[in-house]
């Protein structure tokens, strides 16, 4: 993976810069100490470090325009950040760029529950929203597993999902509202407590463009009233032919549950070293059902999927007997990756989605793969919606060993894409799959991408060297013709 | 006025595209039509008809996906997803009626470019969150993909939901590929009987934050209930509060009861059972209480608890008539065309919500902004994203503003 060479003319402006950007922000938020840099300097993809220029932590919405104002102006680049969990290097600096943590956005401002809306700040923690209204029976439905860190603002440019996304939808079926400040400074307002906005549907771009688009300053989110009842099947069968074949049988039954995720073997015996859930050791996959609404449909729905599983020649079959029992289920999945990282030095978790159909060639294609560059994967996905998290297991100390865990990982995407997937189902792009974005696209659909992006940014300031594989120029992109990808000016650089 | 053109596949459109493009002749893009009234008149003299790139692709039930020609009749689509006991989750509105046409439901495309949904809204969410990807012909002549056919794709900017919404002014559409859902294995109504409609609408936020799940929440003044054809309704000489509950029998039959015993106290209280129920939403759906042609005709979104109170001014100081869909959050307002259709006096106590112009004479529809105009920036920057589809502006120029 390469990062562009740094801009010298933006190194040179550096004391400027600081020396502005101190005008208005207190000497503790702009940091230009290099030690201190350090702590931006990754993201959750540890594999590639940059400590940025400088770094800006404001706290307004007026200080967040201004510094972008002043950025603009010199042509410096910028790198919004959350809370840096980010697995797919969306938040990895820029040595010629100006790091921008929303970290001190961290006000929820209003709380509407007849309106079933509240109004919070980017840096406030995804789990934060549901604490804030959960003294009112509501909650927030999507439900990264990295909730409890990650930041609202990282969960918009990312459109992130959980385990309830199958059932309540994504971010971007959750947002109502966006203020959003543009690269040039100016500071827009999108939707709010009312549904659908007229005009073209901006938060829809804004949402899952990774930071390369606008910086987000405010969210109005849609908050849910909690269901009456939760409940969890653990269900245990001896292939993952029988299990992914089970979750068609509860879709096509017309049922859709909560949660439907599922482990395999490796993962099972990970998570049960890990943690101690309680999960059958013989299975070869697992599936966790979570059924929720109102007591009398729970109770209705759950013995129809108990039936579905046992015809489907279920091994093991727990229905949760009280909300600890529920937890209980769902602590080792959600602790499946700390519990890989116990049994390997180092893993590389992936991301792709799949038509759930051709679970078991992808499954097959991967222990072949696994085969071939001779390292082990461990499965966790969410099987309800065909997005796969393959777990490669590797040693970085060995050599050689990190590149083949990134060929490998490259080509799982590849054969997503290949069954009808895509690269990836809610990590993102990032600097991880830039250049796997051809694999999927066209230069002319990827051209279209670029003149969405210069709409927003015409100097490509915000974020740049993610997500696309080329930095086109967005003057030569307003040409009626680009053939056949031959780049003009090939000698400026690209990514 | 030339020759409209009809093109039979994906390269043919291409073809047509690029042949306004170097003519400079701008397009009218229509599916079949139906809705032609909404929006403003696009300023093009040739019409490019989608109607032909029709037909089911691709069906996988137990995938939640299907894939069409976006000029396959939503009629079609409804037909082939009803065998398999599945919906469109978003119950698009079949609005070809407003405007006089028989085939109310245009094609999928359509449904799609305008961003259309029904009661279910305000849970389910709109076309815009159902829609997972498309391939197109932009502006540029060019065809391009977006999206894919699974749910969770974050592959890139979601273009999918830019063009939901466009009016077709980005691109033309040729295949649309989209989320199904099961449907209810049932469906109940509770009515409540005399509440006006700032009650209505506290009740109606009552209801939607209680744990019962709710799926369509509406209220009918009076004379408007009045006209429904079901019995119950139209009988109920009073105004009406609709609460939908939707899913497994048991469960349905529990939080109908739930809801009847929560308004209870508060006026008569009935219940609408599956099939009286399904022609009643489908009336809400298709605004036919606001049907006659001779009225100008609002959808006014706004926060939900604002509607009741909103509607009851609107309607004293045009003379209109109108009612409350997703919760109150909608309302649906019919009042005289006069030269200006009352826009001051609708556009007014918005808290952030918009109105848009959903049916009255071309003339009106020139003169009167159709869509709540943007904010400069906003409006500049939407300016820079049509250019970057459609930089000769040949796709339906001014049909959502004027000059663009
Ligand atoms: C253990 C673990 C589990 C995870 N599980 C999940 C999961 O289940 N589902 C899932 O979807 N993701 C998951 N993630 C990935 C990650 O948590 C999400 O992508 C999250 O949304 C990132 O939020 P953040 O605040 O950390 O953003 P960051 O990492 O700081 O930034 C992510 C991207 O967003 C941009 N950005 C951040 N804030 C703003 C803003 N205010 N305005 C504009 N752009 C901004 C950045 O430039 C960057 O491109 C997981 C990560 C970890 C480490
Ligand atoms: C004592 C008694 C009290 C009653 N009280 C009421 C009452 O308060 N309110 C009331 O509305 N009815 C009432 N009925 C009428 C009775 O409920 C009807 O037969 C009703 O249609 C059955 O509803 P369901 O929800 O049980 O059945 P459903 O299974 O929902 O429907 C019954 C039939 O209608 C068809 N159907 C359902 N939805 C549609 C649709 N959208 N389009 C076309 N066909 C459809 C179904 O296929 C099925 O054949 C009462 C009847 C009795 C005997």
């Amino acid at each position: 993976m390469q990062m562009p060479e740094p801009d010298r003319a933006a190194l040179g402006q550096r004391s400027e810069l600081v020396a502005r950007f101190r005008e208005f922000l207190p000497s503790d938020s702009v940091v230009v100490d290099e030690a201190a840099l350090r702590a931006f300097e990754c993201d959750g993809l540890t594999a590639y470090r940059q400590p940025p220029m400088i770094a800006v932590l404001p706290e307004t919405t007026a200080e967040v325009s201004r510094m972008l104002k002043l950025c603009k102006a010199a042509g410096v680049k910028v790198v919004p950040r959350g809370a840096g969990t980010s697995l797919s290097g969306g938040a990895l600096p820029l040595a010629d760029g100006v790091l921008l943590g929303l970290a001190k956005l961290n006000r929820v401002l209003e709380i509407d529950y007849p309106n079933r809306a509240a109004v919070v700040q980017p840096g406030v923690t995804n789990l934060a929203i549901s604490q804030a209204v959960e003294g009112e029976g509501f909650y927030y439905a999507p439900d990264p597993s990295s909730q409890i860190a990650c930041s609202i603002g990282g969960n918009v440019a990312e459109n992130s999902g959980g385990v309830h996304c199958l059932k309540y939808g994504l971010t971007t079926n959750n947002i109502l509202g966006l203020e959003v400040v543009l690269m040039d400074g100016e500071v827009i307002r999108l939707g709010g407590r009312h549904l659908d906005q007229p005009g073209y549907d901006l938060i829809g771009v804004l949402t899952g463009s990774e930071g390369l688009l606008g910086v987000v300053t405010e969210v109005t989110v849609r908050i849910l009233r909690r269901p009456e009842v939760a409940r969890g099947l653990l269900v245990g069968f001896d292939s993952v032919e029988a299990g992914g074949a089970c979750v068609a049988d509860i879709i096509g039954a017309g049922i859709i549950p909560a949660g439907m995720e599922m482990m395999d073997r490796p993962a099972i015996h990970a998570a049960e070293a890990f943690c101690h859930p309680g999960y059958p050791l013989d299975a070869e996959a697992l599936l966790i059902i979570e059924l929720d609404g109102p007591a009398v449909e729970v109770d209705h729905l759950t013995e129809i999927v108990r039936g579905l599983c046992e015809k489907r020649g279920a091994v093991s079959l727990r229905v949760s007997a009280s909300e600890t029992e529920r937890l209980n289920f769902w602590a080792g999945r959600k602790a499946a990756f700390p519990a890989v990282g116990r049994i390997s030095p180092d893993y590389y978790c992936m991301d792709g989605t799949i038509p759930r159909a051709r679970l078991p060639h992808v499954l097959a294609r991967m222990a072949e793969m696994s085969g071939k560059y001779g390292l082990r994967v461990a499965n966790v996905f969410h099987a309800g919606d065909g997005n796969l998290h393959p777990l490669i297991l590797y040693d970085a100390n060995e050599p050689g060993e990190l590149e083949r865990a990134e060929d490998f990982g490259a080509d799982i995407l590849r054969l997503c894409v290949e069954v009808g997937g895509v690269l990836t189902g809610e990590h993102g792009v990032g600097v991880e799959k830039r250049d796997l974005m051809g694999t999927m696209f066209t230069e002319v659909d990827l051209n279209q991408q670029q003149r969405l992006k210069c709409a927003f940014d015409p100097d490509g300031l915000l974020n740049p060297g993610k997500v696309f594989p080329t930095l086109h120029r967005c003057a030569e992109l307003g040409r009626m013709h680009i053939h056949g990808g031959r780049m003009p000016f090939p000698d400026l650089p690209r990514f | 006025m030339r020759d409209d053109m009809k093109p039979l596949n994906e390269e043919h459109l291409r073809e047509c595209v690029a042949e306004a493009v170097a003519g400079g002749a701008p397009l009218e893009v229509a599916g079949q039509g139906t809705k032609r009234g909404f929006g403003r008149p696009a300023a093009a003299d040739r019409r490019l008809e989608l109607s032909a790139l029709s037909g089911i692709r691709l069906y996988e039930p137990e995938e939640l996906v299907m894939s069409a020609g976006a000029g396959t009749p939503l009629d079609e689509i409804e037909a082939a997803l009803a065998a398999k006991r599945q919906m469109l989750a978003f119950e698009p509105p079949h609005l070809g009626r407003i405007y006089g046409h028989a085939q109310a439901g245009g094609t999928i495309g359509g449904v799609f470019a305008c961003n259309l949904a029904g009661p279910r809204r305000f849970r389910a969410g709109a076309a815009r969150d159902h829609l997972l990807g498309f391939r197109g012909v932009s502006g540029r002549a060019e065809i391009f993909k977006s999206g894919g056919r699974v749910v969770k794709n974050v592959t890139g900017y979601d273009l999918s939901k830019l063009v939901c919404g466009s009016f077709g002014t980005l691109a033309a559409l040729s295949e649309v590929t989209f989320k199904v859902l099961p449907a209810p294995e049932k469906t109940w109504t509770v009515l409540v009987f005399g509440l006006g409609a700032t009650e209505a609408a506290a009740a109606m936020a009552e209801a939607a934050g209680a744990p019962h799940e709710v799926t369509g929440l509406c209220h009918l003044p009076a004379a408007i209930a009045m006209e429904s054809t079901v019995d119950y309704v139209a009988g109920a000489g009073t105004s009406v509060t609709a609460i939908r509950v939707e899913g497994p029998g048991p469960s349905v039959e529990h939080r109908a009861g739930a809801l009847k015993a929560m308004f209870a106290g508060r006026g008569g209280v009935e219940e609408l059972h599956g099939h009286r129920s399904g022609e009643f939403w489908t009336e809400i759906r298709d605004v036919q209480p606001l049907l006659g042609r001779d009225r100008a005709l609002w959808r006014v979104s706004l926060p939900a608890t604002d509607g009741g109170a909103w509607l009851d001014r609107a309607m004293a100081e045009t003379g209109g008539d109108g009612y409350l869909d997703w919760a109150g959050g909608l309302v649906w307002l019919a009042v005289a065309p006069g030269d200006d259709a009352h826009a001051a006096a609708v556009r007014q106590g918005l808290n952030g919500g918009h109105a848009t112009l959903m049916r009255a004479p071309d003339g009106v529809r020139r003169r009167v902004p159709v869509f709540e105009p943007e904010a400069t920036p906003v409006a500049a920057l939407s300016r820079r994203i049509k250019e970057g589809f459609d930089p000769k502006g040949v796709l339906n120029p001014g049909r959502m503003v004027e000059g663009v």
